[in-house]
């Protein structure tokens, strides 16, 4: 009973606060939108061009004006043209990095709300200390350990394994210092305490009570973890040599070089469909999760 | 790390890996077939490929694949693995690291000879010797088998090479009345004109580009790199191969006459095509890119001699090319040697050719078929006659770094400042010279620079 | 990266409970610190320790204490870079965050029509892999047969080329900008969100105008989003790899091997084989990185007295 009434006062107490800013009803600015409308085509023309480029067969792509369609519509072909090439590999990178996201997102997730909300909400010995080191080693360029990282996977034989990417890609420092400030506030202690007289498990409780409020945290999180693990390329680069778990951005990249070789073959209408390829998921994923995300990354930003 | 902490972390990997039930077999599947056996004969080669055994091949050359897929049809027990791990410098990296981590590496490799010194000098390859390859010099060119034999050791076996050649747009030099120079001189003349008579047509592109660079120090008589007991590294870039290449590109950079096209960009290929770019000197492999690449301008192309120094001394030089090592990490050397003899010493090298790769092969290179070919990308020349006799014109005595994979890296943050400025040459060779000198010594080689 | 803004925050009131010895915040925070412990505190070790070595390809592996790192000091390609990416901060940053904070307020004024779609549009761009920016722009920035070429062609002009050495690090800002204005955008417009109604009522009866609740309601209210998004522009600064990386094949002679901090590490340790140096420039990259982002935070913080 204790229980229930105080996750309810808690949602009520966030529902108040995040009500929003200067909504109060304004004459629309047609100056504000035409500034604006600039800004939207700065950002939009690049993936534009990348939507008309992929429609152009080879020597169209390097003839033709790049942002308008030319010459006999091939997108079809094209897409047809890069699942099948060099065996499908593209369809076997598209796969690695489901699973990269799938396995190092989620798993960075979990972990992020695990620790976030062991900080914020427990008082422990070394603590102090998790935060130090976690403060220290964030600052140190990852492209720079990239040697020293890869000789110890090395020595434990994860090289060439999809474990290389995926254990790296599992912590996220920022997703957990999200969930930290988040939770300081979206789990209230009452309802720990609660849920402690009802003799639950700090686990348990975790697991069936603050994992639901942490909802809107953990979205942001995840969406922020699937970004990193899908545009993830330099680690894959170093770490695998054999593009049978290559994810997509390191695969594209090895197509763009191929065409200097002996005997190399210039598929550039391939990279560009394939670019095309590798962003629509991820566009759709941010679509589709956005408006859960916000009020999480406003916890973040706010307590700063 | 001592041996105790590795072993601990080996462990620790075992743990991790079992415990998260993912299977591990890539990595470990270069370890299968372990014979032991590190020399041997030709008959010990024979009888390892009569046993199950797995191998694998890094390379980025397309041809490989096939030539993989005939040598399981001839010897059924024996698995290639075939392996892109990324095209010349990507693949050294990843080979460089494998190598420093110990483990990892692929049984052979694809090395091109000028990244060749540097494996071998890392003590990273087989000596081919153990294998008796030393008896095949007599099938390969003077030139190929020069870059694979370092210091009496041989640590490869040549696959294509990359005998250097003028190949012109014949409709450009037409169109201008450009007539096929034969000298540099005549050359330098040739791209005055055609840029003179169009502003959008160059007689070709430059960017400053470090294999062309020593190619052509090298068809000047330079020798610029000069090694000795393995660690003594002299270094000139200002001698009179050097200076005359720097003094004649001197006026085609300072007067705006070459485009500022990297080569390999899609802006090349198709400054190839439509005539902005219209001539290139490069090695003997290139019909097969024109005729992938470029597929627009069938006909147009044409291959003479490389324009040369002295008029009517015949000189050229290699651009390109490579070959397969066996690397010490492998398990499998003795099947590893019975594949690298069947791809670059015997039913091999015909695929590769297939595949538009230029031979290194003597026999290949003066077989009848071969010279007469007539290919119709190039309007029905017989462009192997030409090709064939610079392999036989390149001048003797040119050798690379012991660290030229590196010193090659750093060419654009010195010569290639050159080119960006549009200054003196010269002062970014010696840029270079100094950048690699330092390099040596720092890595403790003893370098001497003239 | 905003983690740094925690320090701040330990001494704070967190301990709600007051249990003595309680270990049990361990089961939460122990499974990330043992991978964080694998992938990030183990190789910054292993990097400090051969920060102390030198490894020759003649002559093999010897301890040199610390002269790596004066090495590093006097090394002209070092602070080279080092000045490359703080001009990069210095002017590219502040453009990102302006811009950003204009579309964050746009899009908070309701004087905007379709707001979401322009929020959802602007943001798009941070989802594109940093390869496939730089593939995209490297085409477009093409002068003979890409979009800037069509366009001198077309107007019968001549912008000079983006990848030339005096425009490229403009270029790759350009670039960086477009992936991260959106980021920055929704930060910031987060932050307006959870700006309570009650105080924009009482603007409204004090008669204030647009802009007075802008200077004294929004910007009080986003000087900690504006710090984040300092923090995180200036680790990436400091970290620029990719964009340069991929964009040098097309531009050798404009981007070097040394062109940023990052990049240097990254071609001394895999070209160069020099694991050592490597390691020590990373680790001073490193220290510089946590000091300047620091002083940030601070400074951020004082002036909200």
């Amino acid at each position: 009973m204790a229980l229930e009434q105080a996750v309810k006062a808690s949602r009520m107490s966030r529902y108040t606060r995040s009500r929003s800013g200067g909504a109060l009803q304004k004459r629309k600015s047609l100056v504000l939108t035409i500034v604006m409308t600039l800004l939207l085509v700065y950002s939009l023309l690049p993936l534009f061009w990348l939507l008309v480029s992929s429609t152009k067969t080879q020597p169209e792509l390097l003839s033709s004006f790049g942002l308008w369609f030319s010459g006999e519509f091939s997108l079809f072909d094209n897409i047809a043209q890069t699942l099948s090439y060099g065996d499908g590999e593209f369809v076997r990178w598209f796969g690695n990095t489901v699973l990269y996201v799938v396995v190092g997102a989620g798993g960075a997730t979990l972990l992020a709300a695990l620790g976030g909300y062991g900080l914020a909400k427990f008082n422990f010995p070394g603590k102090r200390a998790v935060f130090a080191v976690v403060l220290g080693a964030v600052a140190i360029p990852g492209t720079a350990l990239a040697v020293p990282t890869f000789l110890m996977f090395s020595q434990l034989g994860l090289t060439n394994t999809p474990w290389a990417i995926i254990l790296p890609s599992l912590i996220s420092p920022f997703g957990l210092y999200l969930i930290w400030t988040y939770a300081m506030d979206a789990v209230p202690t009452e309802v720990l305490e609660a849920a402690r007289m009802d003799g639950a498990g700090e686990m348990r409780t975790f697991f069936t009570i603050s994992l639901r409020l942490l909802g809107p945290g953990l979205v942001t999180v995840l969406l922020f973890t699937i970004v990193a693990t899908w545009n993830n390329y330099f680690l894959p680069l170093i770490m695998l040599s054999e593009p049978t778990w290559y994810p997509l951005t390191v695969g594209l990249n090895q197509w763009n070089s191929q065409a200097q070789t002996v005997g190399g073959d210039p598929i550039y209408n391939l990279v560009v469909t394939g670019s095309l390829l590798t962003v629509v998921p991820i566009v759709i994923a941010f679509l589709f999760l956005q408006r859960y995300w916000q009020s999480g990354l406003a916890a973040g930003s706010v307590k700063a | 790390m001592t041996t105790e902490h590795t072993r601990r972390l080996r462990r620790i990997g075992a743990v991790v890996a079992t415990g998260m039930a993912l299977s591990l077999t890539l990595a470990a599947c270069s370890a299968t077939g372990d014979t032991g056996a590190e020399t041997g004969t030709a008959s010990d080669i024979e009888a390892a490929l009569q046993e199950e055994s797995t191998i694998t091949v890094w390379a980025w050359a397309p041809a490989v694949e096939d030539i993989a897929a005939a040598f399981e049809e001839k010897y059924p027990k024996v698995t290639v693995d075939v392996v892109n791990a990324g095209t010349g410098n990507d693949q050294y990296i990843k080979l460089q690291n494998a190598i420093k981590a110990g483990s990892g590496a692929p049984d052979v490799a694809q090395i091109e000879y000028y990244a060749l010194p540097q494996f071998a000098l890392s003590d990273s390859l087989v000596d081919l010797n153990d294998f008796g390859f030393g008896d095949l010099e007599e099938k390969y060119t003077a030139s190929t088998w020069g870059s694979v034999n370092l210091d009496g050791g041989v640590y490869a076996l040549p696959q294509d090479s990359g005998p250097m050649a003028l190949f012109y747009n014949q409709a450009v030099f037409d169109q201008f009345g450009i007539a096929v120079p034969t000298t540099w001189d005549e050359y330098v003349t040739a791209a005055q004109q055609l840029h003179a008579a169009d502003p959008t047509k160059y007689i070709t592109n430059d960017t400053g580009d470090a294999g062309f660079t020593t190619s052509m120090i090298w068809q000047a008589g330079g020798q610029p790199f000069v090694t000795e007991n393995s660690t003594d590294v002299t270094v000139n870039l200002q001698d009179e191969g050097s200076k005359k290449f720097a003094d004649t590109w001197n006026q085609l950079i300072e007067g705006d006459l070459v485009a500022p096209i990297s080569s390999w960009s899609d802006e090349w290929y198709k400054g190839l095509g439509d005539g902005t770019i219209a001539s290139l000197t490069i090695g003997a492999w290139m019909p097969g890119n024109l005729e992938s690449g470029v597929p627009e301008a069938s006909g147009d192309w044409r291959v003479a001699p490389m324009p040369t120094w002295e008029p009517g001394v015949a000189a050229s030089s290699e651009n390109g090319g490579g070959g397969d090592a066996i690397l010490k990490q492998s398990k499998n050397k003795l099947a590893a040697a019975g594949f690298l003899e069947f791809m670059n010493a015997g039913e091999g090298t015909q695929i590769s050719m297939d595949a538009g790769g230029f031979p290194s092969t003597t026999a290949d290179l003066e077989s009848d078929d071969f010279l007469n070919a007539e290919s119709e990308y190039f309007g029905g020349q017989q462009i192997n006659q030409v090709l064939v006799q610079s392999a036989k014109d390149v001048v003797p005595g040119w050798s690379y770094l012991p660290f030229q994979v590196y010193s090659n890296s750093i060419f654009g943050d010195t010569v290639g400042q050159s080119y960006a400025n549009k200054t003196d040459l010269n002062e970014g060779l010696i840029a270079w010279q100094d950048a690699i000198a330092e390099y040596g010594n720092g890595q403790g080689f003893t370098v001497t620079s003239e | 990266m905003t983690t740094l803004s925690l320090s701040a925050k330990t001494g704070a009131p967190a301990p709600r409970r007051q249990r003595k010895r309680d270990w049990s915040g361990w089961k939460f925070v122990g499974p990330f610190m043992v991978v964080f412990a694998l992938v990030l505190i183990a190789p910054v070790i292993y990097s400090i320790y051969l920060s102390l070595f030198k490894d020759q390809l003649i002559g093999g592996n010897s301890f040199v204490g610390l002269a790596n790192y004066g090495q590093a000091l006097s090394d002209p390609k070092f602070w080279e870079s080092i000045g490359r990416v703080s001009l990069f901060l210095v002017v590219q940053v502040p453009i990102m965050l302006a811009l950003a904070l204009f579309a964050a307020l746009a899009i908070d004024s309701a004087r905007l029509h379709l707001s979401s779609f322009y929020r959802i549009a602007i943001f798009l761009p941070y989802a594109v892999p940093a390869v496939v920016a730089a593939l995209m722009w490297g085409f477009m920035y093409g002068t003979r047969f890409g979009l800037v070429g069509n366009v001198n062609d077309f107007f019968g002009i001549d912008i000079p080329s983006p990848l030339s050495n005096s425009w490229i690090l403009a270029s790759i800002g350009n670039i960086v900008t477009w992936e991260f204005v959106g980021y920055n955008m929704l930060l910031f417009y987060a932050a307006l969100r959870v700006i309570p109604a009650d105080l924009y009522e009482a603007a409204d009866l004090d008669g204030a105008g647009t802009f007075r609740v802008i200077r004294s309601i929004k910007l009080p209210a986003l000087r900690p989003a504006i710090v984040i998004g300092t923090i995180f522009s200036i680790i990436g600064s400091f970290q620029l790899f990719n964009e340069p990386n991929i964009l040098q094949s097309l531009a050798p002679n404009s981007i070097s091997t040394y062109f940023t901090p990052n990049m240097y590490a990254y071609n001394l340790s895999f070209a160069g084989q020099q694991y050592n140096y490597s390691a020590t420039i990373a680790i001073i990259v490193g220290l510089l990185t946590a000091a300047i982002a620091y002083a940030v935070q601070i400074s951020g913080s004082r002036k909200e007295v």
